[in-house]
């Protein structure tokens, strides 16, 4: 019990003295993760909200495949990109697994599939209720997606904060792609399996506390999105 | 099989139209002509038709039979353009009051000035000036109602159709509606309102459709149709009878 009050208190003193491996780590996951969610919003959400207002034979099933990817296994995203990435594959000459970008790359993988899936739905919803009124006002089905996409942008936040927290809270993909190298590819998720198998518990306490802290914040700011979403009439009950 | 020859000088045309959901003819009008000056009211029941008739009209709802003609053509894109409906709930973009109305100005193309201008010229016909700024969702049922008239006028329709847009409304926005009703129409709009509020009809009418089971009953002069009604259907329903 000592053991671990001492491991407590190291971890503390670890976060309040501003440790620079600690920090370095912190600010290396959260880079990866907003870049990552970024680049999710500007692929994904333009795709849920055209799955939202377009009628084509196969939608239904294109639907239910961008559902089935939110829970596609991280580990099998990482083998996936790693098998892109790697010196034999087919974008092997860019030279990026084992560094940050190829950790955005498959956190990209993992996150776009949430940020398009709950972007279609919440999309979906509006154009139900606006679909006759912007008819009316000579809006055409394409120029509509941008109009829904502000309308909705309450409710998008909460996609993209879920998306977010899916990002940071990931370790089987950008420990394959990225390598856990020191300095370079380390980050919270990685930082902390490893410490831990090394017996290193207080730096793992610590990472393992801002990672609590960050999750925390994160749905805090979900529900704050949500209520404000609510109110607005930007969700239907 | 009808002659679909239509007359080119008539407005708003209905001939053979019919529309049907599961087999059950929902909306059947033979023959309806709107050529005055309006406002024409489209008067009956819940489950009259009138709400799916003005939709045809404005082009939201393809028939299964028939044809909507607009100055001799069949109803198309260009016609269209130039009609404009408010809804029984009106539908607000969620943006400020402003916003939604930038938001028709925007895409008739005028500059930021003139749109600013022109933004602040329906407000005050709407009474919404102190209100620009407020997000539009939280706008009363009147205010909202109101909003949704302005917009549509800054579409400036030749068309403007209105589906029941007093309906749970209280007689002071009821009032400041009909008033911008009359108003629009005094500057040339051509309003087709759907009512089931006879009074209201007796306010606002020219002419009158009087609808019943998704048929025309009865159409005239507002004076002709509400005091001497040709049909059964129109006196039973005029004499306060619970037509269904």
């Amino acid at each position: 019990m000592q053991g671990f009050a001492g491991e407590f208190s190291h971890a503390l003193s670890l976060i309040l003295n501003g440790d620079a491996e600690l920090w370095s780590i912190v600010f290396l996951s959260l880079k990866v993760s907003v870049f990552a969610v970024l680049i999710s919003a500007l692929i994904g959400m333009p795709v849920g909200a055209a799955l939202a207002v377009a009628r084509f034979p196969g939608r239904r099933a294109l639907i239910v495949l961008m559902n089935a990817l939110m829970g596609f296994p991280p580990v099998v995203v990482g083998l996936l990109v790693y098998l892109m990435l790697s010196r034999s594959g087919p974008l092997g000459v860019l030279e990026l697994l084992y560094t940050p970008t190829a950790m955005i790359i498959a956190q990209v993988v993992l996150v776009t599939p949430i940020v398009a899936a709950l972007t279609r739905q919440v999309v979906e919803m509006l154009a139900e209720e606006y679909s006759e009124q912007l008819r009316s006002l000579g809006v055409s089905r394409l120029a509509s997606v941008p109009v829904l996409l502000w309308d909705a942008r309450l409710a998008l936040i909460t996609a993209l904060l879920a998306g977010f927290g899916r990002a940071i809270a990931e370790v089987g993909a950008v420990i394959i792609v990225g390598g856990n190298i020191n300095h370079v590819t380390r980050v919270m998720t990685t930082t902390i399996a490893l410490e831990t198998s090394k017996g290193n518990l207080a730096l793992a306490l610590a990472l393992g506390a801002i990672l609590i802290g960050i999750a925390v914040a994160v749905n805090a700011m979900v529900s704050a999105a949500s209520l404000r979403a609510e109110r607005e009439g930007l969700r239907h009950a | 099989m009808r002659d679909l020859t239509f007359d080119m000088t008539q407005f708003l045309q209905v001939r053979d139209l019919v529309i049907r959901r599961n087999g059950q003819a929902l909306l059947d009008v033979a023959d309806l002509t709107l050529d005055g000056p309006g406002p024409t009211l489209l008067l009956g029941p819940n489950g009259a038709g009138k709400s799916l008739l003005l939709r045809c009209l404005h082009g939201l709802i393809s028939p299964d039979q028939g044809q909507v003609v607009q100055d001799g053509s069949p109803l198309n894109a260009s016609h269209t353009a130039r009609q404009a409906m408010v809804f029984q709930q009106p539908v607000l973009l969620r943006r400020s009051v402003s916003a939604n109305l930038d938001f028709v100005l925007k895409r008739q193309g005028l500059a930021r000035r003139a749109r600013k201008l022109r933004i602040a010229e329906l407000l005050a016909e709407g009474g919404l000036e102190s209100k620009a700024r407020q997000p539009a969702r939280s706008l009363s049922g009147g205010e909202a109602q109101r909003l949704a008239i302005l917009r549509a006028l800054a579409m400036t329709p030749e068309t403007l159709f209105l589906d029941e847009p007093t309906s749970a409304l209280d007689p002071s926005a009821v009032q400041m509606i009909e008033r911008m009703i009359l108003r629009a129409s005094a500057r040339g709009v051509r309003i087709v309102m759907v009512t089931h509020d006879i009074g209201q009809a007796r306010r606002l009418a020219a002419d009158i459709v009087m609808m019943q089971g998704g048929r025309v009953v009865e159409h005239g002069p507002a004076k002709q149709v509400l005091d001497a009604p040709e049909s059964d259907a129109s006196r039973r329903y005029l004499s306060g009878a619970l037509v269904t």
